[in-house]
């Protein structure tokens, strides 16, 4: 089955919901990225940018020394933390506010958790002449200042999200308020393969360039496909645009790594895959952190990027036809992650890619000796500098 | 046929519109939303629309987020307001419509929540982020209930999406006047009245229109085009402030009271 369905359903996930005043620009929204994907001025716009501005194909490194500390694996990194701007995002930003552009859009919005894709989206503004506005929640602007900054010396309005949790729910919760009301000329940049369709299918799509140049390096390195891919999840963009190409490769497991905060048990987690269940947050249909009584529980991680109490619905989707598995690590694990890889291959990884890392151990454990991985190196580490420092003297 | 639909046909045969009055349940109490409803029922509302609280009301303005979110920090929930609307139902027959965010009752389950709200005496549900499209489960575990579900016209609506949520509505069509959020504003857009005559013209169901209405000017001139006229920030803040006052009740009856005074004047139409 090719996923998604002309509504945008994967299965049973997905779709639309939102209120009505938006479904025509959805609408309007699918018609123009369904074209503009098929318009080679389009698509040769978006390649040209993605090398010559962002920065690709980002290298598949093989990282040595980390494989010989775990002795049983073949660890190989995809890059995108070597992307301008420092993470994978900007593979998405280029292809929205390039289809902003295309339709005559004269403002653009977003909403941001870590700063990563608030700064991939301002960057992109600024190179194609465009206004931008991201909603940011006030606990996440106190702990990724640095991001704060860069977004406004690019010329964007931060503006603090102080409703609810104070983090990515609630700017996205703020996000769509303002698009509703300013529906008729602002394009809204979605950073991840979540809200209402067409968004999980488009930034896939602008994603999935991830895992197209690692199938394709992977192949000529070594003549064959790998064992695992290995990628965080939180709305799980890094994840969908490393695993999607592989989808057919039945021989490559699938391994997407969500944050357990202080521990499952504690229900301080962004775990949505591993505890949560099905529900409708921010217009699609995915798993869900929520209460018995189906409101949405406040999210918990020390990665202000994964900490989202839902997850993209082809993620959902792929957990149910076992396609790919989720796991999850802690916060402690992931600060243990930025330390093993910053010690071993002189890479400090951001704390959300960091989770990916230090799943590692765990897989290491129980893989068959000389096992090859991908694992997805979605951002680095310099705008968690504090967090890190701060979190060693827990 | 159900109350909503009784109701619109005693208000064509008396030439008159109705008046839709918005409350989110359990702000500042179930015991007071149930008060506020009776005082609503003797001050002439038409229908009453129960807010059910969310922890994520995307499609709501400030008023409406900070009593939704008192509401639950209070521990209102689904059940406990079902259980309000049959208290509701022993001394009233006004007719009610819950106003939900789809996640509480995708969570409860459609099948099951459609037949608990019909046996507690709900009328009608309004669900903001469930479009036509989506809501195929939902239509038909209403309709096996006798309980109205109402859509959404907006002025972003195209056409073609009109007739599909003309066709799929039941007990009114809530026409969105602007586009934007829930929230009290002054005045009324330029083109609404023309929007909505156009959208009169393809249906026989009535046709009310809600946001942004907060004075008795605009519900006047509102009235002379549309069925009916829904107030709901502007009530919701009148809860607010009186909170803690012991003339509360009374207070917001005689705001509403206000607001619907022009429709029950025999001038208006």
């Amino acid at each position: 089955m090719k996923v998604p369905d002309q509504q945008g359903h994967f299965g049973k996930y997905g779709g639309q919901y939102v209120p009505e005043t938006l479904m025509a620009l959805l609408e309007d929204l699918e018609k123009n990225f369904r074209q503009s994907w098929q318009d080679p001025a389009y698509k040769k716009a978006f390649k040209t940018l993605l090398r010559e501005y962002a920065g690709r194909p980002t290298n598949l490194y093989e990282a040595q020394r980390l494989s010989r500390y775990f002795e049983t694996l073949k660890v190989y990194l995809k890059r995108e933390d070597m992307l301008h701007t420092g993470a994978h995002k900007i593979n998405n930003t280029i292809g929205q506010v390039l289809l902003a552009k295309r339709m005559g859009k004269k403002r653009v919005i977003a909403e941001t958790g870590a700063g990563q894709h608030g700064v991939a989206t301002a960057t992109v503004c600024a190179l194609m002449d465009i206004r931008c506005e991201v909603y940011m929640g006030a606990e996440d602007i106190e702990r990724q200042a640095l991001n704060v900054d860069r977004m406004r010396l690019l010329g964007a309005k931060v503006v603090p999200v102080n409703s609810g949790s104070r983090t990515l729910k609630d700017s996205m919760n703020e996000a769509i308020r303002d698009w509703v009301t300013n529906v008729r000329d602002t394009f809204y940049v979605i950073g991840t393969v979540a809200g209402p369709h067409p968004y999980p299918w488009m930034v896939r799509e602008f994603q999935a360039v991830i895992g197209q140049e690692a199938r394709t390096q992977f192949l000529k390195k070594t003549g064959k496909l790998p064992d695992y891919l290995v990628a965080c999840v939180g709305g799980g963009s890094n994840a969908m645009g490393l695993f999607h190409p592989f989808f057919n490769d039945k021989g490559v497991r699938m391994i997407g790594v969500e944050a357990a905060g202080r521990g499952i048990k504690t229900g301080q987690h962004s775990a949505a895959l591993g505890a949560g269940a099905a529900g409708v947050l921010h217009g699609t249909k995915s798993k869900l952190l929520q209460t018995p009584d189906g409101q949405i529980v406040i999210a918990h991680s020390i990665a202000a990027g994964l900490d989202y109490p839902g997850v993209g619905p082809e993620h959902s989707y792929y957990q149910q036809i076992g396609r790919a598995e989720y796991v999850s690590v802690t916060d402690q694990e992931a600060i243990s992650g930025v330390h093993l890889l910053s010690r071993t291959e002189g890479v400090i990884p951001a704390l959300e890619s960091a989770h990916a890392v230090s799943y590692l151990e765990k897989l290491a454990k129980k893989a068959k000796p000389g096992s090859s991985v991908i694992l997805c190196l979605s951002g680095r580490g310099d705008k968690d500098m504090g967090t890190i420092k701060s979190g060693q003297s827990i | 046929m159900n109350r909503i639909e009784k109701k619109f046909q005693s208000l064509a045969v008396r030439k008159q519109k109705a008046f839709i009055a918005f409350l989110t349940a359990g702000d500042p109490s179930l015991r007071k939303t149930e008060e506020l409803a009776f005082a609503f029922d003797k001050a002439g509302v038409d229908i009453i629309e129960l807010g059910v609280p969310f922890s994520d009301p995307l499609a709501d303005g400030p008023t409406i987020q900070a009593a939704s979110y008192r509401a639950l920090q209070n521990g209102t929930n689904l059940p406990g307001i079902l259980t309000s609307v049959k208290n509701i139902r022993k001394w009233s027959q006004m007719p009610i419509a819950l106003m939900t965010y789809y996640n509480p009752v995708f969570h409860f389950g459609e099948k099951q929540f459609a037949a608990q709200a019909k046996a507690s005496g709900v009328d009608g549900l309004i669900i903001p982020d469930l479009p036509v499209e989506e809501a195929g489960g939902l239509i038909a575990a209403c309709r096996e209930n006798d309980v109205a579900t109402v859509f959404f016209l907006s002025p972003t609506t195209t056409p073609a999406r009109a007739k599909k949520i003309m066709a799929a509505a039941t007990g009114f069509i809530y026409y969105v006047s602007l586009a934007g959020v829930t929230g009290a504003r002054a005045g009324i857009p330029a083109d609404l009245l023309a929007k909505v005559r156009q959208a009169k013209r393809l249906t026989a169901k009535p046709i009310c229109v809600g946001f942004g209405i907060s004075q008795p000017d605009q519900v006047r001139r509102i009235a002379t085009i549309a069925d009916g006229v829904i107030v709901g920030s502007a009530i919701v803040n009148r809860v607010a402030q009186t909170t803690g006052q012991n003339n509360q009740i009374q207070s917001v009856r005689d705001f509403v009271a206000t607001l619907l005074k022009p429709l029950r004047s025999p001038t208006h139409d």
